[in-house]
């Protein structure tokens, strides 16, 4: 691959991305590599999001689930736009 | 430096046929306050190393046949060549020195009482002077890699170690067991929130329920007995959470990668007990904790410890070499001297998982051969007792 991605999705039913690069800033147009196949898809970052976190993939709302790996991470307590940044502000565990 | 690819090394056959990549002679202290007298050896007599740790008085029950096991299991391990075991007073000394001594290897029982620290010190260090000198005549033999035992748990990951460095031991599990290796996980806190997966990658039905039990029985007993919050400083840790990690099922769905795609487990190991049910892939009840959980392995007899990291956690153990992998460019970046082998072209895709296992592969062949890892060249010899509660 040529150009190097910014934000790793891991299955295609993911919700959320993962960014790989150091200082995204907001508004950068992120090339979005999903690892199963490869496969590529553009995505606006809303926010300055630091290496290693999450970016919603599409617009999700406060109770809605989060699914990476294709699995079940979590609970939404915020609603969240498509590009904006996810962590512990507006996702948390239904474990404990 | 190319791969290895005919997957021989140089190691340390041992009295009982299991094989060594280090050849310590070990000074261990079977309680607290034989420390000062073991690392009074260690300075004094050139090439013992003393394993100082923080308990060994007044436990009893499972708490107890564990410290036993974790002790006995360390002088076992094939890394060792000799050992002295000293403590307080005989009994338990003794005790120990005897389970060690089932391997064959060459052991010796020291106590305090009656002697005093100076002239504990002063047998002690003859002995260990004695078992130096043997050791160091030690010739390495050709070793196939079929003869490894190869442990593995993660640290202060991020949401890196699920992309890149746990399945680039996934992929070397899922490329070493089949040639024979003995391999192990653990951190049972850790599985949370991807048990339903675990579960099914035991070999059998009546394992994956065995698995499933222990994990519920650790959740309800240990987690909800005690938990005064949602353990949200705690796993994820902050360092995880600093690293992208937003919760337990997304860090328990990343750690899982660590056993590949195709691995079975075909057991489940009480922490430090040795496997015995010939090789293939473990699972170990163990804490999340990377130093309680690395002395746990290698009490059970695992020579080399593979250790994905994405924040980089720096840790070392003093028997068991620990190599360090990372995808993070910005830990690669700011401190690259804990990292053995970078797998950051797994996150720009210009390496495959594929490569990345076979880099490790052949950074395991080197380690086996001798070379010093990271954690082994910086000191770390973190020793850590896992206590399942308050002695009496």
């Amino acid at each position: 691959m040529s150009e190097n991605p910014q934000l790793l999705v891991h299955e295609h039913k993911d919700n959320v991305g993962v960014v790989v690069v150091e200082d995204l800033k907001a508004g950068t147009e992120m090339l979005c590599v999903v690892t199963a196949d490869n496969s590529s898809f553009k995505l606006v970052c809303n926010d300055d999001v630091p290496i290693g976190h999450k970016v919603a993939l599409t617009d999700l709302s406060s109770g809605d689930t989060a699914i990476k790996y294709g699995e079940d991470i979590g609970r939404f307590k915020a609603d969240v736009k498509k590009g904006g940044h996810v962590h512990v502000h507006n996702l948390k565990t239904n474990r404990w | 430096m190319p791969i290895n690819t005919n997957r021989k090394f140089m190691g340390y056959r041992r009295e009982n046929g299991r094989v060594g990549v280090r050849n310590h002679v070990v000074i261990l202290p079977v309680d607290d306050i034989s420390n000062a007298c073991c690392e009074a050896v260690a300075n004094n007599i050139k090439g013992t190393i003393a394993l100082p740790h923080a308990y060994g008085r007044l436990q009893f029950g499972a708490d107890l046949d564990l410290h036993f096991r974790t002790m006995i299991g360390t002088g076992s391990n094939p890394n060792v060549a000799a050992c002295i075991v000293v403590g307080i007073e005989p009994g338990w000394t003794q005790k120990i020195a005897d389970g060690i001594a089932e391997t064959g290897k060459p052991v010796a029982a020291f106590s305090i009482e009656q002697n005093g620290d100076l002239k504990t010190i002063m047998n002690v260090s003859r002995k260990a002077k004695e078992f130096v000198q043997w050791a160091t005549e030690v010739q390495k033999t050709e070793c196939d890699v079929s003869e490894l035992w190869v442990s593995t748990k993660c640290g202060e990951s991020d949401t890196t170690t699920g992309l890149g460095s746990c399945p680039t031991v996934g992929n070397m599990y899922d490329k070493l067991i089949p040639e024979g290796i003995y391999g192990v996980f653990g951190e049972t806190s850790e599985i949370t929130g991807a048990e339903h997966i675990c579960k099914t990658r035991a070999a059998d039905e009546e394992t994956g329920e065995r698995w499933y039990k222990m994990w519920k029985a650790y959740q309800d007993d240990v987690i909800f007995a005690h938990a005064t919050n949602d353990l949200s400083e705690s796993q994820p840790t902050k360092g995880n959470i600093e690293g992208g990690l937003t919760t337990i099922e997304e860090k328990a769905l990343g750690n899982l990668e660590k056993i590949g795609r195709e691995c079975k487990f075909i057991d489940i190991l009480d922490p430090a007990e040795a496997p015995q049910k010939g090789n293939g892939l473990y699972f170990m009840d163990t804490s999340s904790a990377a130093a309680e959980c690395v002395t746990l392995m290698a009490a059970a007899g695992y020579v080399i410890h593979t250790f994905p990291t994405g924040q980089g956690n720096v840790i070392g153990n003093p028997i068991v070499p620990v190599i360090k992998i990372s995808a993070n460019p910005r830990t690669l970046r700011t401190m690259s001297e804990h990292i053995d082998v970078d797998v950051t072209g797994i996150l720009r895709r210009d390496m495959t998982i594929d490569q990345a296992g076979d880099a490790l592969i052949d950074n395991i062949m080197r380690t086996a051969n001798g070379r010093m890892t990271a954690a082994e060249s910086l000191g770390h010899r973190e020793f850590v007792m896992t206590k399942l509660y308050r002695s009496a």
